[in-house]
């Protein structure tokens, strides 16, 4: 079933942050460093305050009376370092890019114009870039006066990993560099907030994914209750994680408005967007995997440094990442033993964060080349290994090293759905005759485990303030039509027609008598918005518990009229009928309208609620398992040493499917962001912290006439821990696609002798293992 | 909102039908013209250095580049964007397939999609898939992955042959 709103995004009527307009707004540009690490002093502002249509130029100086700074604190990791962050930097710039002042005028336009007058006396300092650079003992300092760079260490160790590697038959090892990538939503990050001096109220219309987190961190940064701070995210021009976070843009421009009394708004450009956005997934891997005499996984050690550029990311952390990885390698295997060993280390670069599929492609693309080396050594199919080592269905539920409850998952089942989907002898014999005919083609799997729908204990025990419930308010209108409000957010990915055809089921009328109103803080409960493909599995429960305490309501005012018991009726496409019958008693619009306009027909004391509302969150299982393989057919032009992916192929289980048709559709759009940091995307630093992917032109992302088209399959093993049995969906085409790309690639380097180890795969890279160029001086 | 010595050039053109005079500063680009001096905010602004195609808009039958064309250069001209009241054959069969099929997620890309595959299927009746990629591939989408937008301009294009045929 189509999305009923995407009629008004089609028609071009989508209402973006930058298309609605507020009477007197003002517009944003911030001055922000070129320099990577330097101290600074804002000596001048009188030549930009003068240009006409200067509305106000803003410093530290203004912003830091009337909000403070704030801090990456993780309770249950109270090891972690990370430096204070403000709207405006004081004194300090940390990164390329990091706001130093803020003029707002009549125009962008303007504002701009004003930035190139404004006079800023650096001093530079020594940067903090690379990541091993960064992570040695007497690395430059990323902040001054900073010990070390080492913002967080974490160790675990689970059964006795040392002894099951001394123990092996095999060891395989694999060393993986994986470069930073961002998430590039086609609408940039925007704000408009209007504060209001004479209510102290601000309203702040924002592109971002959790209105009501983002309303408790301006209510407490600005020192306002967050009933006076009204945030509304209207159509949301994409996000992935990216906007999720509390960046020094938004709060600024909230503060400029307070500070102004005028609305101000900030639309980042592209330049901003991929300078200033969080990146992700910078990391380097050194993995192992311990094989005994019978070819199963005995034991797993991991080795990760992370990359977290100059702040650990507000309030979520930027480590947060790393944990999921380190939580999902080795996912889909049952083994015993584990060492697993972080460092997440501070760089003079923009700060990283959660990115679609948080860490789960990288604890991939480490397990699945792991898988293909220790197949390799034991010279057997990696698809044979893969069915020997796989969590069993009938071992389950079980815990993994790294405590995670794993259930529901169907490893098996999917893999041979794979098998048959892409006829895998026939493909093997067609491969092989295309490498005969001379072209370089391989095939690569991946199965995985992702950890979606994430729970209240992942950030509430570290006491940051996500929620993981949430709330729905029903509302039964006189016409017989549901109004709903909930504290999902929609952002492209169709949890409102999803919900909407949840309570339509729920309550027993169609999808399209159903209105579904989302992310504005003062129309619905407080609840956690859209992340970890959390919408079906946790709205969607409240959803449909909400749905059926209307129905219950509306049976039991139906049976008051029509003097009879509510067991004795059903409720379908909006009329009430006898059950025994299935003859039609009365439509819920009239009895709707005598709840509302004649409530003296009624029996006294009926009191029936035409509004119900129902909370919830789960308590059970912290994380909802989800499975699934994916499969890359590859081709490398000899010449140039581009990949191109040929065919791509998904079975997933993300248990009961609500929409068929947009679960299949946000898996596709994940595949082909896992193909674009597989084998394009990078953001790229100079040695001296310069940033140099700032535009579309350098920052490759995958387009229209390189991607292949996706076949996509299911397997449904419902969550057996709630009543609709949904499980994340929105993210693990994304957490599959980098692993069997990357095994792929290899799988068709493998007759040359050569090896990548490294992502995105560039063409340099191809054409070494190729044995085209020669080796990279010291590898 | 312009300030008072901004340099600024009277144009006139026609918008979605309808004739337009308007005083525009002599740097502001086409789509921010048409966003936010006439209110017509379906050419999205993704990139400013031309490459995702958000911003498309039809100047003189051609689909242009709304963030690459000053307001200046449409002096005498007839615009068309996605809010048209007129929309054409191509442009309704592609709007009706991307509904149906699912082929946008946050559609911040949608209507600069729309404009460029309204242009394919008026020059090439029955495009293939590889045609289809080809011509949208100075169109970004971040969402779908293409493969939906891909089926629905086939779909569009089938059902606009059979019209013809009919």
């Amino acid at each position: 079933m189509p999305r009923a709103s995407t009629r008004r995004l089609v028609a071009g009527r989508g209402r973006y942050v930058d298309d609605i307009p507020a009477k007197g707004e003002v517009y944003a540009a911030f001055l922000r460093s070129p320099h990577a690490h330097a101290a600074f002093e804002v000596v001048n502002i009188s030549a930009a305050a003068a240009i006409p249509g200067v509305v106000r130029v803003l410093t530290a100086e203004n912003i830091d009376p009337v909000c403070p700074p704030w801090k990456c604190v993780l309770r249950n990791a109270p090891d972690l370092q990370s430096p204070e962050q403000r709207p405006l930097a004081r004194r300090q710039a940390v990164f390329q890019g990091e706001p130093i002042a803020l003029v707002v005028a009549q125009s962008r336009a303007i504002a701009e114009d004003a930035l190139e007058l404004i006079e800023v006396e650096w001093s530079e300092r020594p940067a903090a870039i690379s990541l091993e650079a960064a992570a040695m003992p007497d690395a430059v300092p990323a902040h001054e006066n900073l010990k070390s760079n080492i913002c967080w260490r974490f160790e675990h160790r689970s059964g006795d990993p040392d002894k099951a590697f001394a123990d092996a038959e095999h060891v395989v090892l694999r060393r993986l560099v994986f470069a930073r990538k961002t998430g590039v939503p086609l609408e940039p990050r925007g704000i408009l907030a209007s504060y209001d001096p004479s209510t102290n109220g601000l309203i702040v219309h924002v592109s971002h994914q959790m209105p009501h987190q983002f309303q408790l961190h301006l209510a407490e940064l600005l020192g306002m209750s967050p009933l006076d701070v009204r945030v509304i995210c209207s159509d949301i021009g994409g996000a992935f994680g990216i906007k999720m976070h509390i960046y020094p843009e938004e709060v600024a421009v909230c503060a400029a408005s307070r500070i102004l009394g005028r609305p101000v708004k900030f639309i980042a450009d592209r330049v901003e967007s991929l300078s200033s956005d969080v990146h992700a997934r910078e990391h380097i891997v050194e993995a192992r995997m311990a094989v005994n005499t019978s070819g199963m996984i005995t034991a797993i050690d991991v080795d990760d440094i992370q990359g977290l550029g100059a702040y650990s990311v507000y309030p979520r952390s930027s480590t947060a990442e790393a944990m999921s990885a380190l939580r999902a390698v080795g996912g889909p295997y049952r083994f015993d033993n584990y060492h697993a060993l972080l460092r997440s280390v501070l760089q003079n670069k923009v700060m990283t964060g959660q990115y679609r599929s948080v860490g789960h492609p990288v604890a991939a693309a480490i397990t699945e080349a792991l898988v293909e080396d220790a197949a390799a050594v034991r010279g057997e199919d990696s698809i044979v290994f893969r069915q020997r080592n796989f969590l069993p269905t009938e071992a389950m539920p079980w815990v993994s090293p790294m405590g995670a409850r794993m259930i529901d998952l169907s490893h098996h089942a999917c893999l041979e759905r794979m098998l048959t989907l892409v006829d895998y002898p026939r493909l093997r014999q067609e491969i092989d005759t295309w490498r005969q005919e001379g072209r370089i083609v391989g095939l690569g799997l991946a199965s995985f485990v992702e950890f979606t729908a994430t729970g209240a204990e992942a950030y509430g025990r570290a006491h940051v303030p996500v929620s993981s419930l949430d709330g729905v308010m029903l509302t039964m209108e006189p016409t017989g039509e549901v109004r709903a409000q909930c504290s999902a957010s929609e952002i492209g990915q169709g949890i409102q027609q999803g919900l909407a055809q949840i309570i339509a089921d729920a309550v027993g009328v169609r999808a399209d008598k159903v209105r579904v109103a989302l992310g504005d803080t003062a129309a619905s409960p407080h609840g956690g918005g859209a992340w970890s493909s959390r919408g079906a599995a946790i709205t969607g429960e409240v959803a449909w518990t909400a749905g059926r305490k209307l129905r219950n309501e509306l049976l039991n005012v139906a049976a008051a009229m029509l003097q009879t018991t509510a067991t004795s009726l059903d409720l379908r496409d909006g009329r009430i009928l006898a059950a025994d019958t299935g003859a039609e008693r009365i439509a819920i619009g009239d009895v709707a309208r005598t709840v509302i306009f004649h409530p003296y027909d009624l029996p006294a004391g009926t009191n029936a609620q035409m509004s119900v509302s129902h909370t919830w969150g789960r308590d059970a299982d912290p994380f909802l398992p989800t499975n699934g393989v994916q499969a890359s057919l590859v081709e490398i032009d000899p010449i140039s040493g581009l990949v191109r992916p040929l065919r791509h192929w998904v079975v997933e289980d993300c248990g009961r499917i609500i929409n068929p048709l947009l679960v299949d559709e946000q898996i596709r759009g994940g595949v082909v962001q896992g193909i674009g940091e597989a084998l394009y995307e990078i953001c790229r630093y100079t040695e001296d912290g310069q940033y140099g992917s700032g535009t579309l032109a350098d920052y490759l992302l995958p387009m229209a006439a390189d991607m292949p088209d996706i076949v996509v399959a299911h397997v449904e093993t419902p969550y057996s821990g709630s009543q609709l049995g949904a499980k994340g969906a929105g993210e693990a085409g994304t957490c599959g696609a980098p692993a069997a790309v990357l095994n792929a690639v290899n799988d068709a380097l493998r007759p040359f002798g050569g090896r990548i180890d490294a992502m995105p795969i560039s063409p340099v890279d191809v054409l070494r293992a190729l044995g085209k160029l020669p080796a990279k001086a010291g590898a | 909102m312009m300030a008072s010595d901004e340099p600024t050039a009277e144009i006139s053109c026609t918008v979605n039908g309808q004739p337009v005079r308007a005083h525009v500063p002599v740097r502001q680009s086409l789509v921010d013209f048409v966003r936010h001096g006439l209110g017509l905010t379906g050419s999205h602004v993704g990139c400013e250095h031309g490459v995702c195609g958000a911003c498309h808009a039809v100047v003189d039958g051609r689909v242009v580049r709304g963030c690459l064309m000053l307001a200046v250069q449409v002096d005498g001209r007839t615009v068309t964007t996605i809010e048209t009241d007129q929309p054409t054959a191509q442009m309704r069969a592609l709007q009706d397939a991307f509904f149906e099929r699912a082929a946008l997620q946050c559609g911040f890309c949608t209507p600069g999609m729309i404009l460029q595959a309204s242009e394919l299927l008026t020059r090439t009746a029955a495009p293939t898939r590889a045609e289809i990629r080809d011509a949208l591939s100075g169109n970004y989408c971040r969402c779908t992955g293409y493969h939906a937008i891909v089926d629905a301009v086939e779909t569009a294009a089938a059902r606009l042959r059979d019209k013809a045929a009919a």
